[in-house]
C-alpha cells in the first residue's frame, strides 16, 4: 500500500499509521512489510464494521414504525441476487488476498536466510539463556551484530515458553524436547525487549530479556571479550553459570564443543535434535567413554547401537530401543552390556529432559554407521582415543575458542565490561570491516561482519 | 421417548407453569422444560456474576505495573477462575440450557423435550460439576489458565485435578442437553412443521447441539490425559519420557475452537429472532442463515490449528488452517448481511432487545473481522498470545454472546414470566453496556499491538495508560450489567402484566399465553407456515395454528 507515494511521504504515512495503532518501532527488516499488511487489514476491518453499523442505524431511522404496526405483503427483496453473490465473492476474494499475502510473509518469517548466524536459546522458568556457536553464552541479553540475519534455535528446559520481540514482530514457542527456529535481522544498533508470551508459571511476566544489536565491530569485540560478562535484565535474578560450564571445569574432557560446521551436517539436518545431541553428549562427557564411529572404548560405541540386540551381563539380550537407551542414561547399572564394566554414573538429574531426548536422537542417527561388532572380551579402559573420523573429529579436545588474537588487542571500554555497551553512542575504535583474526592454523582472516569461527584444520 | 402429545380440549384452561405447583420440591423435582430452563437461567446468571467479579479482580490488579491488590500466584488463579467460570460455567451452557430449554419445545409446537428426565439430570450434573470446580478452586486453585496447556499443567505446583474433574462432569451435562435438543428437533416437531420453516433459533440450537455432542468427548479426553499426567506423572505430554508437548494443544483446540461456535451460534439465533420481530418482516434470506449455521458447525472443526501458528507447526499446515479460517468468516459475514438487510423496508420498533442487536452487530462484525486479521498468518505471529487476542475473543464472547444473552433475557422475559420490564432503564443499561464494553476492550487491541502479552501479572510501565482505561471500562460495564439485571429482577415482582404477545411477533412461541401453561399449547398446533410471515395478522396466524 501507499506505493504511489514518494518515499518520504510513504514513510510519513507509515509513521502516522504506526503511531495511531500504537505499534512499537519497526526494528527488524521484516517489520515494516508486516505492518503494511496490518494497516490494510485493520483499516478494512474498521471501515467494514462502521459501515455495517451506520447502515443499520440509518435504516432503523428511515423505516421506523409510525403508529400501529400493520400486516402487509412482503416487502420487495433487499437487493438483486447478483448483488449478494458479488458481495460474498468480493469479500471472499478480499479474505483470500489477505491470506495469500499473509502466508507468503509467514513463509518468509519461518525460513531463515542461508547466511544466518546461529544462536541457541534455552528458555527455563524464568529466564532466557543464549549460547553462541563458539562457546560464548549470556543470560537475559542476546548480543547480535547488525546487518546480518540471526537464526535463533529455541528450546526449553521445562515448560513451553515463547520468545517474543515486539520490535521485530516475531514470536516463536520454545518447546521442551525439540528445537524450533525463528530469525530476524536488525539494521540499526539498539536494545529491544524480549518477552515471554506463553504462560509458564508465577514468574511468567518477569521472564524478560533484551536483544542488544551491536555494530559488527562492537560485536566482534564483545565476542573477543569472552563470555564472562553477563547482563542480567534488571529482575534481581542471579545468573546461572553459562551452559559452557555445566559439565564442570574439573572434567578433563571438553567442557564445550564447537558445533560441527555446515559441511558436516547438511542444512536440512541442522535444526534437528542430532546436532543438539552431539553438543550435549560432548558437554556431559559422554564422548569420553562412548565413540561415534565404532571404535571400542570404555563404553560401547554408539555406532549401530540403535535397535541392535545388546547382550547383557546376565546372559539375556535386550533391544536397544529408546526405552533402553534412556534407562541406561538414568540407571546405567540396571542392564549392563556384556563385556563392559559397570562404571558409568547415573545421569539422572544431570541431563535435562531435552538433552536426554537429543542424545537418544543422536544415537538413532548413528544406526547405519558400520562398526558395531561384538564387544571386546575384556573391558578395555585404556583404549586409545578414537581416530579422527568424520564425525568424531569435532569432539577432540581442542582449545576452547579459536579466537586467540584480535588485532589490535585493545582493552574493552569500561561500559562494555559492565555488559551494557551503549551501541552507537561511542566512537568506534575499530573501523568496521577490518577485524583481523588469527585462527589456530595461523592463517589470518578478515571478517567484515562477525561470526569468526575459522575452520580447524585437522 | 414420550408419547405424542395428547390433544387437550380447548375449553380446558390450564394454569401457567409458574402457578401450577408451588413449593421448593415442585421446582427441584420438576421435569417441565420451562422450569428447568428457569433454573438453568438462574444458575448461569449466578455464574456470570461470579465470573464478572473475578474479571474485576483481574482488571483492578492490572491498574499498576506491579502489585496492586494481590500477589502473582493469586493473580494467576484469579484469571484461571475467570476463564474457567466464564467459558464452562457460563458461555457454553448459557443460552442453550436456559433459553434453548425453555423455547425449543415452544418453537416446535411440542409439549416438552424428548427426554424430560435426562433434562433434569443435565441440570443436576451441571450443579455437581460447578460445585466440584469451585470446590477445587477454593481448596487449592489452579493457575494454568482455562487452556490447561501441557506440560505446564503437568508440573504446576497448584492442584489442577479437581478442576479438571469438575469440567469433565460439566461436559457430560453439555452432552446430555445436546442429545436432548437433537432428538427433540428431529422427533417432536408439530404437524406441518418442515425443516425449511423451523425458527432460526431452533436451527442454531440444533447446530450447537451437534457440535456439543461431537466435540465435548474430545475435550474430556484431553482433560483426562492432562489430569492423569499431573496426578500420576504418566508423561503423555512430557518429552523427557517420549511424550509430545504440542499434542495437548492439538487435542484441546480440536474441541475448544468448535466450542467458540457453541458459544456464539445460539447468540446468532437470538439475534435472528430479535431482528425479525422488531423489524416486523421476514428475514432477508432464511436459507442463508440456516445454511451458514450448518456451515459454521462443520468448517469450525477444521480450523483449530490457527491457535498454533507459532508452536512450530509446518508452514503447509499453517496455510491450510489459515484458509479454512477464512471460510468460517465468510459464513459469519453472510449472516451479518442478512440481519442488516432485514431492517430494510421493515416497520421497526425500537425496544431494548433491538439496542442489544445494534451492539451485537457492531461488536460482532469488528470482533469477527479481527478474527480474519488474526487468521492472516504473518500478522498472527505478532498478535498471538497478546492482548490483541484477548480483545478479539472478548469482542466475540462478550460483545457477541453476552450481548445476545442480555437481548434474549429482555426479549423473552415477558414470555417466561408474564411481566414487562421498564423500557427506559432497559435501554439505558443496553447503551451503557455497549459503551462500557468498547471502553474495556478497545484499548486491549492497542495493548496487543504494542506487544503486551496476555496473562501478565507485572508489566512494563509503558502499557499502564491503556490498562487504566480498560479497567475503568470494566467497572462501567459491570455497573451497566447490574443495572440491566436489576431492572429485570425488579420487573419479576413489580413489573406490569404482559399481554401474550407484547412485541407482535409471529414466532411460534408467542402463539401460547405468556407465561405458557404447563403443557405449552392447549391443543397441538399445526405449524405449516413460516414463523417470520408478517403478511398475516396475529389473529390469522393463531387461527391457522389452531386449524387441523
Amino acid at each position: 500500500m501507499n506505493l504511489h507515494l514518494g518515499p518520504s511521504r510513504q514513510a510519513a504515512v507509515n509513521e502516522l499509521f504506526r503511531r495511531m495503532l500504537f505499534l512499537p518501532p519497526q526494528s527488524s527488516t521484516m517489520a515494516s512489510d508486516l505492518d503494511h499488511l496490518h494497516y490494510f487489514v485493520i483499516s478494512t476491518t474498521m471501515a467494514g464494521a462502521t459501515m455495517v453499523g451506520l447502515l443499520a442505524l440509518y435504516w432503523v431511522f428511515k423505516y421506523r414504525a409510525r403508529g400501529e404496526v400493520t400486516a402487509r405483503s412482503e416487502p420487495a427483496p433487499t437487493s438483486p441476487p447478483w448483488f449478494e453473490w458479488l458481495l460474498g465473492a468480493g469479500l471472499l476474494g478480499l479474505f483470500c488476498l489477505w491470506w495469500l499475502i499473509g502466508y507468503m510473509q509467514y513463509v518468509r518469517l519461518r525460513v531463515p536466510p542461508a547466511n544466518s548466524l546461529d544462536v541457541y536459546v534455552t528458555a527455563k522458568q524464568w529466564m532466557w539463556k543464549f549460547a553462541y556457536p563458539d562457546g560464548q553464552s549470556s543470560v537475559a541479553s542476546l548480543y547480535v551484530p547488525t546487518g546480518r540475519p540471526i537464526r535463533v534455535l529455541l528450546t526449553s528446559r521445562d515448560v513451553i515458553h515463547s520468545f517474543f520481540v515486539p520490535d521485530f514482530r516475531i514470536k516463536q514457542d520454545a518447546l521442551p524436547g525439540r528445537y524450533t527456529v525463528a530469525w530476524f535481522e536488525v539494521s540499526q544498533p539498539g536494545t529491544h525487549q524480549v518477552l515471554c508470551a506463553e504462560f509458564c508459571g508465577s514468574g511468567h511476566s518477569i521472564m524478560r530479556g533484551q536483544v542488544v544489536a551491536l555494530d559488527p565491530a562492537d560485536y566482534a569485540r564483545w565476542l573477543a571479550a569472552g563470555s564472562g560478562e553477563q547482563v542480567v535484565g534488571g529482575l534481581g535474578e542471579q545468573p546461572e553459570p553459562p551452559l559452557a560450564q555445566v559439565g564442570g571445569p574439573s572434567l578433563p574432557g571438553p567442557a564445550t564443543v564447537e558445533p560441527a560446521s555446515e559441511e558436516e551436517f547438511p542444512r536440512a539436518q541442522m535444526v534437528n535434535l542430532v546436532r543438539v545431541g552431539t553438543q550435549a553428549a560432548a558437554q556431559q562427557g559422554c564422548l569420553r567413554c562412548h565413540t561415534l564411529d565404532g571404535t571400542p572404548h570404555i563404553g560401547p560405541t554408539w555406532a549401530g547401537m540403535y535397535l541392535s540386540r545388546v547382550p547383557l551381563a546376565t546372559g539375556e539380550t535386550v533391544v536397544a530401543d529408546e526405552a533402553y537407551l534412556t534407562e541406561s542414561m538414568m540407571d546405567p547399572t540396571a542392564k549392563i552390556h556384556a563385556g563392559y564394566a559397570p562404571v558409568m554414573p547415573s545421569y539422572h538429574g544431570l541431563l535435562a529432559a531435552p538433552e536426554t531426548a537429543a542424545i537418544v536422537e543422536l544415537i538413532k542417527s548413528l544406526r547405519d554407521v558400520p562398526g558395531r561388532t561384538e564387544p571386546p572380551a575384556e573391558p578395555n579402559p585404556r583404549a586409545p582415543a578414537a581416530p579422527a573420523g568424520a564425525i568424531g573429529r569435532a569432539y577432540q579436545p581442542e582449545p576452547v575458542l579459536p579466537l586467540q588474537q584480535v588485532t589490535p588487542p585493545k582493552p574493552s571500554p569500561p561500559a562494555e565490561q559492565q555488559g551494557l555497551p551503549p551501541p552507537g553512542l561511542q566512537p568506534n575504535p575499530l573501523p568496521a570491516g577490518s577485524i583481523h583474526i588469527t585462527g589456530p592454523d595461523g592463517r589470518r582472516h578478515t571478517v567484515p561482519s562477525a561470526v569468526p569461527v575459522p575452520e580447524a584444520t585437522p | 421417548m414420550s408419547a405424542p402429545a395428547e390433544v387437550l380440549s380447548e375449553s380446558q384452561e390450564e394454569p401457567d407453569y409458574l402457578a401450577v405447583e408451588s413449593g421448593i420440591w415442585s421446582w427441584l423435582n420438576t421435569r417441565d422444560h420451562k422450569r428447568i430452563g428457569v433454573m438453568f437461567l438462574a444458575a448461569v446468571t449466578g455464574m456470570f456474576l461470579l465470573g464478572g467479579v473475578f474479571a474485576l479482580a483481574v482488571r483492578t490488579e492490572l491498574l499498576t505495573p506491579n502489585r496492586t491488590i494481590m500477589d502473582a500466584t493469586t493473580y494467576d488463579r484469579m484469571f484461571t477462575l475467570h476463564g474457567v467460570t466464564m467459558v464452562w460455567l457460563f458461555l457454553v451452557p448459557s443460552i442453550p440450557t436456559s433459553f434453548g430449554n425453555f423455547l425449543l419445545p415452544l418453537q416446535l409446537g411440542a409439549r416438552d423435550l424428548a427426554f424430560p428426565k435426562l433434562n433434569l439430570m443435565s441440570f443436576y450434573t451441571f450443579v455437581l460439576g460447578a460445585l466440584i470446580t469451585f470446590g477445587g478452586m477454593l481448596a487449592g486453585g489452579t493457575d494454568t489458565g482455562w487452556t490447561f496447556y501441557a506440560p505446564y499443567a503437568d508440573s504446576t505446583p497448584t492442584d489442577v485435578v479437581p478442576v479438571i474433574i469438575g469440567i469433565f462432569i460439566l461436559g457430560m451435562s453439555s452432552i446430555f442437553s445436546g442429545i436432548n435438543f437433537i432428538a427433540t428437533t428431529h422427533l417432536m416437531r408439530a404437524r406441518g412443521l418442515r425443516w425449511r420453516n423451523m425458527p432460526l433459533f431452533v436451527w442454531t440450537i440444533y447446530g450447537t447441539s451437534v457440535i456439543m455432542v461431537l466435540a465435548t468427548p474430545v475435550l474430556a479426553m484431553a482433560l483426562a490425559l492432562v489430569g492423569l499426567d499431573h496426578a500420576l506423572q504418566l508423561g503423555i505430554f512430557d518429552p523427557a519420557v517420549g511424550g509430545d508437548p504440542v499434542l495437548f494443544q492439538h487435542i484441546f483446540w480440536f474441541y475448544s475452537h468448535p466450542a467458540v461456535y457453541i458459544m456464539i451460534l445460539p447468540g446468532m439465533g437470538v439475534i435472528s429472532e430479535v431482528v425479525t420481530t422488531f423489524a416486523h418482516r421476514r428475514l432477508s434470506s432464511y436459507v442463508a442463515v440456516a445454511v451458514s449455521t450448518l456451515g459454521i458447525a462443520f468448517v469450525g472443526f477444521l480450523t483449530w490449528g490457527h491457535h498454533m501458528f507459532v508452536s512450530g507447526m509446518s508452514t503447509f499446515d499453517a496455510g491450510v488452517f489459515g484458509i479454512m479460517s477464512m471460510f468460517v468468516a465468510i459464513f459469519s459475514a453472510i449472516k451479518v448481511f442478512t440481519w442488516t438487510g432485514t431492517l430494510y423496508r421493515g416497520q421497526i420498533v425500537v425496544r431494548t432487545p433491538l439496542i442489544y442487536f445494534f451492539g451485537f452487530l457492531f461488536l460482532f462484525v469488528f470482533g469477527g473481522m479481527t478474527g480474519v486479521a488474526l487468521a492472516t498468518q504473518s500478522l498472527d505471529v505478532h498478535w498471538t498470545d497478546t492482548y490483541f487476542v484477548v480483545a478479539h475473543f472478548h469482542f466475540i464472547m462478550v460483545g457477541g454472546s453476552v450481548t445476545a444473552f442480555l437481548a434474549a433475557a429482555h426479549y423473552w422475559f415477558p414470555k417466561m414470566f408474564g411481566r414487562l420490564y421498564n423500557e427506559r432503564f432497559g435501554m439505558l443499561a443496553a447503551t451503557a453496556v455497549f459503551i462500557g464494553f468498547v471502553l474495556t476492550f478497545f484499548p486491549q487491541f492497542l495493548l496487543g499491538n504494542m506487544g503486551m502479552p496476555r496473562r501478565y501479572y507485572a508489566y512494563p510501565p509503558r502499557f499502564q495508560f491503556l490498562h487504566v482505561l480498560s479497567t475503568g471500562g470494566a467497572w462501567l460495564l459491570a455497573g451497566a450489567v447490574l443495572l440491566a439485571l436489576g431492572n429485570l429482577l425488579v420487573a419479576l415482582r413489580w413489573g406490569r402484566r404482559s399481554p401474550a404477545n407484547p412485541w407482535h411477533s409471529r414466532g411460534f412461541e408467542w402463539l401460547t399465553p405468556s407465561p405458557p401453561p404447563k403443557h405449552n399449547f392447549a391443543a397441538t398446533p399445526v405449524l405449516d407456515f413460516s414463523p417470520y410471515d408478517y403478511s398475516m395478522t396475529e389473529e390469522e396466524a393463531r387461527e391457522r395454528a389452531a386449524s387441523r
